[in-house]
């Protein structure tokens, strides 16, 4: 039901959301959402480093998760790693369900546990050089909204 | 016989590499054996550690073994 792929070069995000809506012709409604390197400052690039063995095993668990708890007719994770510029996409999350609030729900419960709680570690490029980026007390609350039940880390 | 560590995100620049090959042994032995600086970053609260891609809950007591793989997680910042 799900797809979930971490991707090492850019991607289409409206040639795969047109391909998961088609892909499932029998859902009321789809949610997407997608995040993309801000163009602000003067960042130059953005990097997001990976661990093989346990960043795809954690985001497929994340899927799984989110399909318990919603009645989802499909789901869709892409998410980059590597080096990537101002305006690329680097997450993609698309659920499909009959009803809308399961797809709005699910949607949001990935997002919010892809920034806080998959294993990534991002690190930003200025003239000044390479800079790792700390995380947010903002998007542990943000995780924290749906509850301690659920830890894939 | 060998065990590697693995270093993520900013500790890969405190180790000034990716990862390293270790005699296997105690993992108090191997942090002895590196530089200060890097073991205490290792030994570090928010530092989460891995065996062979499983989170340790309780990292004391760690013997590596022959093809272990130790990964050293600082806190994620992704998405």
């Amino acid at each position: 039901m799900a797809d979930v792929r971490l991707l090492p070069e850019t991607f289409d995000p409206g040639a795969e959301l047109a391909a998961f809506t088609a892909h499932h012709k029998n859902a009321g409604g789809i949610v997407s959402f997608l995040g993309q390197v801000r163009a602000e400052g003067d960042v130059e690039a953005l990097e997001l480093r990976h661990y093989g063995p346990m960043t795809l095993p954690g985001m497929q668990a994340l899927a799984a998760e989110a399909g318990r708890r919603w009645a989802l007719g499909g789901l869709l994770i892409l998410h980059r790693h590597g080096e990537m510029r101002p305006g690329d996409p680097i997450v993609l999350v698309a659920a499909a369900a009959r009803h809308r609030r399961d797809a709005f729900a699910a949607a949001d419960f990935a997002m919010d546990h892809l920034k806080s709680e998959s294993w990534f570690w991002k690190r930003e490029k200025t003239a000044a050089g390479w800079r790792w980026i700390e995380p947010r007390p903002q998007d542990h609350a943000d995780k924290a909204r749906w509850g301690q039940a659920f830890q894939h880390m | 016989m060998t065990a590697r560590l693995v270093f993520l995100g900013r500790l890969e620049d405190v180790a000034g590499t990716p990862d390293l090959d270790v005699e296997p042994g105690p993992l108090e032995a191997l942090l002895a054996r590196l530089d200060p600086a890097l073991a205490v970053e290792l030994l570090g609260e928010r530092v989460r550690l891995a065996l062979n891609g499983r989170l340790l809950n309780d990292p004391g007591g760690i013997v590596l073994t022959d093809g272990d793989e130790l990964a050293f997680l600082p806190p994620v910042s992704g998405g």
